[in-house]
């Protein structure tokens, strides 16, 4: 009986039963979120991955902008239909400069984490028009309008020192030329693109909407998509140095 | 100090008319300044309400010349009960347009051509709408009205503050109007259940440390020595989500006039934040503030004592400590450290007692009085509403488990799950709460009709089972098939195979969330014929009933 008694230092004290409450809602996200922070394990060693470029991180902010995480998850479990569906499954160090993470919830449609170089631009282009008219039964939205936005390029310069801020390994070369870069990138041939070239050389340069006059929103999400999944070199990567 | 002259205005009345200058006039350089049409619109939406309510203040101020209104009247508390009043009507309205946004969504899967191809009525954009509308608008104005109630009555005394809980109430309103329409317009940090972009969060954390003060306030001035346990609940409910809202939004706009923001963590710590927060939104929005309203209104309704005062305080501390382990359970088999998502699922597991105790808390405070049952539909919504929670909970920790989740993950299943909770659980509780707050709070004997209380009754549980129902055939029927061979070794179906079989269980969902839309529409006009037409109770009668737990 003496025990329950005990319990009313909580009921008639705001102040301690607040106080009760903190410490004992803080225990669980302690230990499991700060060692994330400190477990050289968590992030695999992999070679080959870059920051987005200025385009392709417009173009992730397209896809965060229209809700496709919704329908679409970028992480690839390591199970076996799955890795015979998507490909190889996803490592934490894919999505490392990732902020914030778009691994998703649910697969309305199909998981794009490895959805890089799987399609040609054009039928992205298409697809994203008109799903139906390569996927009959598809229920996605279509998104004629990206094909028809120019793509805002005011805050990109601000975007990518953010991104750095936060612990995007950007140099300054690439922040400072980032307005210039995001152009360059969806215009072969221009002076932007020769630019661009030095400073991104692991990145493709191309109209990626099929129209190099003016760069679109589409341009930003194709040039993302496209990107998605390819950047680790799975060729040198060694999965039993980094089993966890 | 209850001089009766006029006075000066108050320290309260006085910072809080400074602050919102203040405001109004950010707003309005941010507003001038952003070349993004979204923020103009939002920083001109700030000024507004910000100048509204500084001319609202002086407004009263000087038509009542800073008299201090009685904390009591004849011996009694006078309690404060028109934001409790705005909340409860600003409820059934979000609620229902909430549920709406819902059903065209759903309409939407089923038929995509309803997308219309525009951007602002893609299926992208509108589920936050719809997810932000039922969790944050009706939920929330639900949680917040009722708390305001419940504080008052359980501690018998009115809250503190003359702006103060206008200011709460009006102020979270104005956030959800912020998030949505930022939704619609492309505004959205792209984190599932955190989805406001930055200003919109700073804006809900200053109105969130308001509510804490104004609940703690209140606690402080009780004249009741104990704290009743439904105000445990949503004390845990209001600290928790303070802390979760501040860490998991935790991010550096582009720059002061641009919606933009780009989210502190990243990749896999992101994950396991972001799912710390969404899984305790879950476990402290939707379930503890929750269960502090069954803690007060079943009670209430049925006439009877608390069951076990020893399990409420037992299903308290472990609901609230387990919970918020719960999260990585939502991460199996991703790129998240196994250890993690492991104890995720454990601690799920163990926390599926908890979430009985409470269940069998509330249906046990009805022994003696089953009777009831049978003739008051209001209280036959409660209980079913404590039937959904049970039978979530169980379904939940069943689903953490990791060979389960390998099927169910990224499923329809999932979308039942948290629906039978959401629907049944929240929904019912919450409408059980409105039935009794709304007669209550206008003085009146009885609802309008309890007819129609038993019209939306069935009409919804016959929505929630078709809801419930076809997502278990369809979830568990796609992860089936994507994992599928054929007799060769080849994966049996192609994604697109899947999608198409899902067609008919989305129009059944669809159906399903059209009856719970049109009993939520019966219950928004029973309601509003209660306050217009209901026949008033005669001066002084207060509900009666003891709230005092049963040894």
């Amino acid at each position: 009986m003496s025990l329950w008694n005990k319990h009313q230092i909580f009921e008639k004290n705001s102040f301690i039963l607040l106080i009760g409450i903190v410490v004992v809602i803080a225990i669980g996200g302690l230990v499991e979120i700060a060692p994330l922070f400190y477990l050289k394990s968590t992030i695999e060693k992999t070679e080959g991955m870059r920051p987005y470029t200025p385009l392709e991180l417009a173009g992730r902010d397209i896809y965060i902008r229209e809700g496709c995480y919704l329908c679409h998850s970028q992480m690839v479990r390591p199970l076996r239909d799955e890795m015979e569906r998507y490909g190889h499954f996803s490592l934490a160090a894919e999505s490392m400069y990732d902020h914030p993470f778009q691994w998703g919830s649910k697969r309305t449609g199909p998981d794009l984490a490895r959805v890089g170089g799987k399609y040609s631009d054009e039928w992205h282009v298409e697809h994203l028009v008109n799903p139906r008219s390569l996927v009959p039964v598809s229920i996605m939205p279509g998104y004629p309008f990206l094909a028809e936005n120019r793509l805002n390029t005011r805050d990109i310069q601000s975007a990518l020192s953010v991104n750095s801020i936060v612990g995007v390994p950007y140099t300054e070369d690439q922040i400072e030329n980032a307005s210039s870069d995001i152009l360059g990138q969806a215009m072969p041939d221009t002076e932007a693109s020769d630019g661009f070239e030095e400073r991104w050389p692991s990145a493709t340069i191309r109209s990626f909407d099929g129209n190099p006059k003016i760069v679109t929103e589409m341009d930003a999400l194709v040039a993302y998509l496209q990107v998605l999944g390819t950047m680790v070199d799975f060729s040198i990567y060694d999965d039993k140095a980094n089993s966890r | 100090m209850a001089k009766s002259n006029a006075k000066l205005i108050s320290l309260e009345e006085g910072g809080f008319a400074l602050f919102l200058v203040l405001l109004a006039f950010v707003c309005l350089i941010v507003a001038g300044k952003t070349f993004d049409q979204v923020m103009a619109f939002h920083a001109g939406i700030g000024a507004l309400f910000a100048a509204a309510s500084v001319f609202l203040i002086f407004k009263n101020y000087f038509d009542d010349g800073g008299e201090v209104i009685p904390a009591e009247i004849d011996g009694k508390p006078n309690y404060n009960f028109g934001p409790v009043k705005f909340g409860s009507i600003a409820a059934m309205f979000w609620g229902v347009a909430g549920f709406l946004v819902g059903l065209i969504i759903a309409m939407q899967l089923a038929w995509p051509a309803l997308n219309f191809d525009l951007p602002w009525t893609n299926f992208g954009r509108l589920r936050p709408l719809h997810t932000s509308a039922v969790i944050f608008a009706f939920g929330g104005n639900v949680l917040l009205a009722s708390s305001m109630y419940v504080v008052q009555r359980t501690c018998r005394v009115r809250m503190p503050g003359k702006i103060l809980p206008w200011f709460v109430i009006l102020g979270y309103n104005i956030f959800i109007v912020i998030a949505g329409t930022g939704y619609l317009l492309g505004a959205t940090q792209g984190k599932e259940y955190a989805e406001p972009e930055w200003y919109a969060d700073l804006w809900l954390t200053i109105v969130w440390v308001m509510y804490l003060l104004l609940f703690l306030g209140t606690l402080w001035k009780r004249k009741e020595p104990h704290i009743y346990v439904a105000n445990w609940f949503y004390l845990a409910f209001i600290v928790t989500i303070a802390l979760l809202h501040v860490i998991n939004n935790l991010t550096i706009p582009v720059s002061m006039f641009s919606t933009k923001s780009y989210i502190v963590w990243s990749g896999v710590q992101d994950a396991m934040v972001q799912w710390w927060y969404g899984h305790n939104a879950v476990g402290f929005f939707l379930t503890a503030g929750f269960l502090a309203i069954m803690y007060y209104f079943i009670p209430k309704r049925v006439n009877r004592p608390v069951y076990s005062y020893r399990l409420s305080i037992v299903h308290f501390w472990a609901l609230i400590f387990l919970y918020i382990w719960a999260g990585p359970h939502h991460l199996h088999y991703t790129a998240l450290p196994q250890w993690a998502s492991t104890l995720g699922a454990t601690f799920s597991i163990i926390l599926w007692m908890p979430s009985w105790g409470g269940m069998i808390n509330g249906l046990m405070t009805l022994s003696g009085a089953w009777d009831k049952l049978r003739t008051d539909p209001v209280l036959r919504m409660m209980v079913v509403s404590l039937a959904f929670y049970g039978m979530s909970t169980f379904e939940g920790p069943l689903m953490s488990l990791r060979s389960v989740n390998s099927l169910s993950h990224y499923t329809d299943w999932t979308i039942g799950h948290v629906h039978s909770g959401a629907l049944g659980w929240v929904g019912y509780i919450s409408f059980g709460a409105l039935y009794c707050l709304i007669p209550w709070l206008w003085n009146k004997k009885q609802l309008y009709s309890l007819k129609l209380v038993n019209w939306h009754f069935w009409l919804s549980t016959l929505g929630i089972v078709l809801y419930i129902t076809s997502m278990w055939v369809s979830g568990i029927m796609q992860g089936l098939m994507w994992r599928a061979y054929d007799a060769l070794g080849f994966l049996e179906y192609s994604f697109a195979e899947t999608v198409e079989a899902m067609h008919p269980f989305y129009v059944i969902r669809a159906l399903g969330g059209a009856l719970f839309v049109l009993g939520a529409l019966i219950m928004a006009y029973n309601l509003w014929m209660t306050i217009r037409h209901g026949e008033a109770e005669e001066a002084d009668a207060t509900p009666v009933g003891s709230l005092a737990p049963a040894e």
